[in-house]
């Protein structure tokens, strides 16, 4: 039943298949449109350049013009004593005040301390709760038994309000580094561990079929099949699980705290400095902004097999 | 037949519906594949032809009857197994190398020897200077030619494939059809080749097997001695092409109305 004719090395059938015969109308139409193209395509590509680069010029313009409108009005209202300055701040009492904590230093110590110190617990942090969400999210979304036993009791821990956990981690870890990671590892947690889950659960299934075809064992479909088809739930989450860790750290710090960015800000509250308290959330949004690039970067580098926006715009 | 390949005894296969009744898919399906044959499989939609290809490799169990490839009972993933997907399948995480080498490296060979493999088989399937490129960058036809060298680089003994053509235009098809004969020609493998186009499965194949609408169970087996090498461009032009086309289509037409009557019910009703 198996007879088969072995043909010789693939040269008739194959040889002419693998290419359309050259005197096909195609490539004539072809090469001839590529000739006429050619000059006009670089042209093609200065305008399209030119278009991109006058989009992102409106882009920036628009955003200058929002926030001198937006910090004018503040000021002039300000000024003008139509609002009270003393309740509601001024920007260049802000101003004159970041520069005081730059030069002089801060009541606390030197303000580059309490960036220091806010950062330390934010990454410290923003590192153990996305570890840890990526951990379980990938162990629960595996092993269908677990997820269901722990299903209640994650919903139960997801649904206290986790914030107050700092006074608890107070206690618990005293009024140094760690409370305050324990409070912003718990809130990145969540976040991350929900998606890592989603990730592993949405797992294309015939991709999980070829590996194993192909003799893929499960400690390799977890590492090379799951992980990284995930990898895009994980990414997105750990943008917003960031600045949930600088919230974090700077409720720990609201607990007790000695130094940092969160303690400096109530410290001036206290003191209804509010040119201070503000100061410190610009500190804070600096810090995000940073954090925000090194974060797009590396799901750049790590998700590199995803084709990219059209544009070439950077996403805002 | 001694030795098959692959062999079907009596297989039924049952899936539990999401309403709670159950679903036959195949119903005492018995069939055989030779070694190194080229079996076709036809039959309307629905008719249980892709869980025929799981059962065979181990991906589901049979509910009922025996599966045996190479004469072992199927537990697990039989060893020497290539499935080539309808859909896409390879990995768009992975470059085009690291596609085509996953299954040696799976099979514990080392990163170098797995590579250096790979590049022969992505110039052999004719992707040779693409090694590099994502899967996102390239045609339906060249994801497609990955996929094959991704299975065809572990040696497999026996080759299932699940319409893996559908998906392609029809000059694309027709080379990669071409294609798959000469690389199916330097092994030894046999094929069981899933397909809903008779065209397709008569200028492949050595043997067509036609199954009724669902539960798919086989209605008729015909061989196909058109003489190799094929040019599948060519070979429907041939009168002993159109007579074996005819009798597989007197057999096939009345399981393709059952289908089709069945599916017109099932939209009125739902």
């Amino acid at each position: 039943m198996s007879v088969r004719n072995m043909p010789p090395p693939p040269v008739s059938v194959d040889a002419g298949s693998r290419r359309p015969p050259p005197s096909s109308v195609g490539s004539q139409s072809l090469t001839s449109v590529g000739a006429q193209d050619g000059a006009s395509l670089s042209e093609l590509t200065a305008k399209r350049t030119r278009a991109v680069r006058r989009r992102r010029l409106t882009v920036y313009g628009l955003r200058l013009l929002f926030a001198i409108l937006w910090i004018g009005s503040w000021q002039l209202t300000t000024s003008m004593k139509w609002v009270d300055p003393f309740f509601f701040g001024q920007p260049s009492g802000i101003v004159v005040r970041l520069q005081q904590w730059f030069t002089q230093g801060t009541d606390l110590g030197s303000i580059w301390l309490q960036m220091g110190v806010t950062m330390e617990e934010t990454i410290g942090g923003f590192l153990v709760g996305a570890i840890l969400g990526v951990v379980f999210g990938v162990l629960l979304g595996r092993i269908e038994l677990a997820a269901d036993v722990a299903s209640p009791f994650i919903k139960a821990a997801n649904s206290i309000p986790r914030v107050v956990l700092g006074s608890l981690f107070a206690i618990m870890f005293g009024l140094g580094l760690k409370s305050k990671i324990a409070t912003a590892a718990v809130l990145v947690f969540f976040v991350v561990f929900y998606n890592a889950f989603q990730g592993v659960r949405e797992v294309d299934r015939n991709l999980i079929a070829n590996a194993r075809i192909l003799g893929a064992n499960n400690r390799r479909l977890t590492t090379e099949i799951i992980v990284p088809s995930a990898m895009s739930w994980i990414l997105a989450s750990l943008h917003i699980s960031f600045g949930l860790a600088l919230v974090g750290a700077v409720v720990g710090e609201l607990f007790g705290a000695t130094a940092g960015v969160g303690e400096l800000i109530y410290s001036s509250g206290h003191l209804f400095d509010v040119d201070g308290v503000f100061a410190g959330m610009f500190l804070l949004a600096v810090m995000a902004l940073v954090a925000e690039g090194v974060i797009t970067a590396l799901e750049n580098r790590l998700i590199r097999w995803r084709p990219r926006q059209i544009s070439g715009e950077t996403p805002i | 037949m001694a030795g098959a390949a692959i062999e079907l005894r009596n297989v039924t296969k049952r899936f539990a519906t999401p309403k709670g009744g159950t679903y036959t898919a195949i119903r005492d399906l018995t069939m055989e594949v030779g070694p190194g044959e080229f079996c076709a499989v036809v039959g309307p939609t629905g008719c249980g032809k892709s869980t025929t290809l799981a059962l065979i490799s181990g991906l589901e169990r049979a509910s009922a009857g025996d599966v045996l490839v190479q004469g072992q009972p199927v537990r697990g993933i039989p060893d020497g197994i290539g499935y080539v997907f309808q859909s896409d399948a390879v990995f768009p995480w992975k470059t085009v190398l690291e596609n085509v080498a996953a299954g040696p490296r799976y099979h514990g060979t080392s990163g170098s020897d797995a590579r250096k493999r790979a590049r022969d088989w992505i110039s052999r399937v004719g992707l040779a200077g693409f090694e590099d490129r994502y899967p996102y960058q390239l045609s339906g036809g060249m994801r497609k030619r990955v996929g094959l060298a991704q299975s065809l680089i572990n040696n497999p003994r026996i080759l299932l494939m699940d319409e893996p053509f559908s998906a392609l235009d029809v000059q694309t098809r027709t080379l990669m059809e071409n294609e798959l004969l000469s690389l199916w020609a330097a092994t030894s493998a046999s094929v069981v080749f899933v397909t809903h186009d008779l065209e397709e499965a008569i200028a492949l194949a050595d043997r067509v097997v036609v199954l009724t609408a669902g539960p798919g169970t086989v209605k008729g087996t015909f061989p196909v001695d058109l003489p190799r090498p094929r040019n599948v461009a060519e070979i429907r032009f041939q009168p002993q092409f159109s007579r074996i086309y005819e009798a597989i289509w007197l057999q096939l037409r009345d399981e393709v109305l059952v289908s089709y009557e069945r599916q017109k019910h099932a939209a009125a009703a739902g």
